[in-house]
């Protein structure tokens, strides 16, 4: 992974100087809350509704042990024992004093873990594939591009005011894992006629109060312009973007208002003036000299042992639940790729323990080169295990409680931290992920029922991506009580979709009953080899509509 | 108080900001809005005084582009402190339509957002604090590393690194 010089060192060391200057400013009350809000945002520093929160990036979920036991010992020392993973490769301490901020931020920088940018008008996280660089099907590592993007983005100084918030996402496999049709920015790389490895670039997708898709603003950008591409899209964004309303300044508001040609015109415009002037040129050595950073771990020559596997699993109904569902395959013969949900029955999603942190720090030291991997649906990834180690690594997750075998499947859900914790929230996220988590506990039945995503927002900012969760479940407040309202058909992958409304929202403890109503009509309905997406696409909207709402009371409302 | 900081020096400001003015002063330098510079044109260029054109934060420099030999000062507008147009703007001037006379940053101008403006090309500021220079001195002290090239010709990262790699390659 890639490693801090001096350079990257003495940056990080003078942003922390600097915030440490100012929160004593803050403290001191020489400076309002008002006038320190902006500064402390920079830093990922928010107030909650009980305290403040940190937020931490995991450049692009790549995560050494090391950064591991780092978070470990931050959630123990500073916080209440534990950390939340986010939907974009941060992670989150809910209970932090801001006069300990600085001395925390101190803790991370040794290790090389920062918080800037993680809030703010400002390009956030570079977020990309949690297989990067061990997935078969990638054409080449996402996260060479993803480090050049990160240093680029640092500090920029024409792009720290921004009208908004700015997410960019990279893959380097056609089968996206990195969800980049909905962020400000996707990368997705690709190779053109003539055999070259270049960039897909899409632009104006989010999530939030107005969903939108990305739009492809440009089909083919060569490796060495990235940057600069990068840089003409920003000014277009920073001169034109909305700065009358912060619900219509994201840049998918501006694309779609002006037009996704109109909007391709301008950038082309401006990356073809900016030829002759200073712009972020990418020499081929310095991506060689990134790449070298993220080069293949010492694997071991070894062949895959499938017919092993298979007999452990056959006289292993536990594991063999876990294999199928939790292990990926891996580019290396002979290794695999585990998944470790953080979403046990009843747990909060993306929750875990300091204890759990070290202990799969250690895990990663003996079983994966002492690498991990945070995905954008709030699991962690092991991803590296040799195959034959895999039972062994198996039951000690287990003894975690970290093998819940759930990858992907209906007790897999996203969620926002909600009303629990959040100030902008309108309804309690949390108690209704544990609810669905809990009520659906049956692995078998799990597995039966197949591949379904459900992702919960406490409010229609959308943090736990509601419209691209298979089944979505939006929190909204009504006179004073809580609903949730469902989408159905909802999907980030390759083919991102917005889920559609369902119908009237539904109170808390309605919610589990209606996935139950859901999955049923699913299971009636579906053919042979369809994933519930597949079904949903194929019968449409009605007949969950009628599974969930009934016919009489649907016309009743009607 | 306010002051003028220009090329690291307090300098007392010899312009009358006149933008949005019903009259210009009979005599001396002055600044004017966008919408004078087009209305009044050929008689301000007549005054034969320097001359300073103040853009807003919606005045895009497009409009003065052909137009930047007869200024002395350009000033551009921060509104807010978190409206950022102009930092685009001033590299555009320098950069692209090869400004090289004053550029001065004007209104909510934050000790912390000194430094990127003087990597987009700034080199005047307004400061707002009891001890203008002195605030301004400690503010650019905050940072010594620049990933980014800019129109400033400050060596980036990446440029020092690959310095260092040709010395020692």
């Amino acid at each position: 992974m890639y490693r801090y010089d001096e350079f990257d060192h003495r940056l990080v060391a003078e942003r922390i100087a600097q915030f440490r200057r100012q929160v004593r400013r803050r403290l001191a009350g020489e400076i309002t809350e008002d006038q320190f809000k902006p500064l402390r945002l920079k830093n990922g520093v928010y107030l909650q509704l009980h305290a403040y929160m940190l937020r931490v990036n995991v450049p692009y979920g790549t995560l050494s042990s090391r950064q591991l036991r780092k978070f470990a010992h931050i959630a123990r020392t500073y916080d209440r024992g534990f950390g939340h993973f986010t939907t974009r490769q941060n992670i989150q301490y809910h209970w932090i004093r801001l006069e300990q901020v600085p001395d925390i931020l101190e803790e991370l920088a040794s290790v090389e873990i920062t918080t800037i940018q993680s809030s703010g008008n400002c390009v956030r996280n570079i977020t990309s594939d949690q297989y990067a660089g061990v997935a078969r099907d990638e054409l080449a590592d996402p996260r060479v591009y993803c480090e050049l993007l990160r240093q680029y983005s640092v500090l920029h100084p024409e792009f720290s005011y921004l009208p908004r918030k700015f997410k960019i996402a990279v893959t380097g496999s056609p089968n996206d894992r990195a969800a980049v049709a909905v962020h400000d920015i996707g990368l997705r790389m690709h190779r053109n006629a003539a055999g070259e490895t270049g960039f897909e670039v899409l632009v104006g997708g989010g999530l939030g109060r107005t969903p939108y898709i990305a739009h492809t603003i440009r089909d083919w950008v060569a490796p060495e312009d990235l940057l600069a591409y990068v840089e003409s899209i920003l000014r277009i964004y920073n001169i034109y973007g909305r700065r009358d309303n912060i619900h219509k300044a994201r840049i998918k508001i501006i694309v779609n208002q002006l037009g996704i040609d109109r909007y391709r015109e301008l950038v082309e415009e401006d990356f073809a003036a900016s030829k002759d002037t200073p712009r972020p040129e990418l020499p081929p050595d310095e991506i060689d000299r990134i790449a070298a950073f993220f080069a293949p771990p010492p694997y071991e020559a070894l062949d895959d042992i499938t017919d092993e596997l298979d007999a452990l699993a056959a006289g292993d109904a536990r594991f063999a639940r876990w294999l199928r569902h939790n292990v990926a395959p891996h580019k290396q013969p002979g290794y695999a790729i585990v998944n470790v949900t953080l979403k046990a029955p009843g747990a909060v999603p993306g929750d875990i323990t300091a204890e759990q942190m070290d202990a799969l720090a250690d895990l990663a030291d003996e079983y994966s080169f002492g690498e991990l991997r945070v995905n954008h649906r709030q699991n962690l990834v092991l991803p590296y295990v040799r195959q034959r180690d895999l039972h062994t690594v198996w039951s000690k997750l287990d003894a975690l409680v970290l093998a819940t075998p759930n990858l992907n499947l209906l007790s897999d859900v996203i969620s926002c931290p909600g009303l629990d914790y959040c100030a902008l929230a309108n309804a309690r996220s949390l108690p209704v992920a544990r609810d669905i988590s809990a009520r659906f506990v049956d692995v078998d039945r799990l597995a039966a029922i197949g591949p379904v995503t459900i992702n919960v927002s406490g409010c229609m900012n959308a943090c736990g991506h509601h419209h691209v969760g298979n089944i979505g479940i939006l929190g909204v407040d009504k006179r004073g009580k809580e609903f949730f309202q469902l989408t159905l058909g909802g999907s980030s992958d390759r083919n991102a979709a917005l889920g559609d409304r369902l119908g009237p929202g539904l109170a808390q403890e309605e919610v589990p009953d209606a996935i139950e109503a859901i999955v049923d009509r699913y299971l009636e309905l579906r053919e042979e080899g369809e994933r519930f997406l597949d079904t949903y696409r194929r019968v449409g909207i009605e007949p969950f509509k009628e599974a969930v709402y009934g016919v009489a009371e649907e016309r009743a409302i009607a | 108080m306010t002051g003028l900081v220009r090329n690291g020096e307090l300098v007392e400001d010899r312009f009358v900001d006149a933008s949005g003015a019903e009259a210009l002063p009979e005599s001396g330098a002055v600044i004017v809005g966008l919408e004078q510079w087009q209305a009044h044109r050929d008689a301000l260029l007549l005054r034969g005084e320097p001359l300073g054109i103040k853009l807003r934060s919606d005045q895009m420099p497009q409009a003065i582009a052909g137009d930047i030999e007869h200024f002395d000062v350009i000033a551009l507008e921060f509104p807010k402190f978190r409206d950022g147009r102009a930092y685009s703007y001033a590299r555009l001037l320098r950069e692209r339509y090869g400004y090289k006379k004053e550029l001065r940053a004007v209104g909510e101008v934050l000790l912390e957002q000194l430094h990127f403006m003087l990597r987009c090309g700034f080199d005047a500021f307004e400061i707002r604090d009891p001890d203008p220079l002195g605030a301004y001195r400690a503010a650019l002290s905050d940072y010594t590393v620049w990933y980014q090239p800019t129109g400033d010709g400050r060596p980036t990262a990446m440029q020092l690194r690959r310095q260092r790699l040709q010395q020692h390659g």
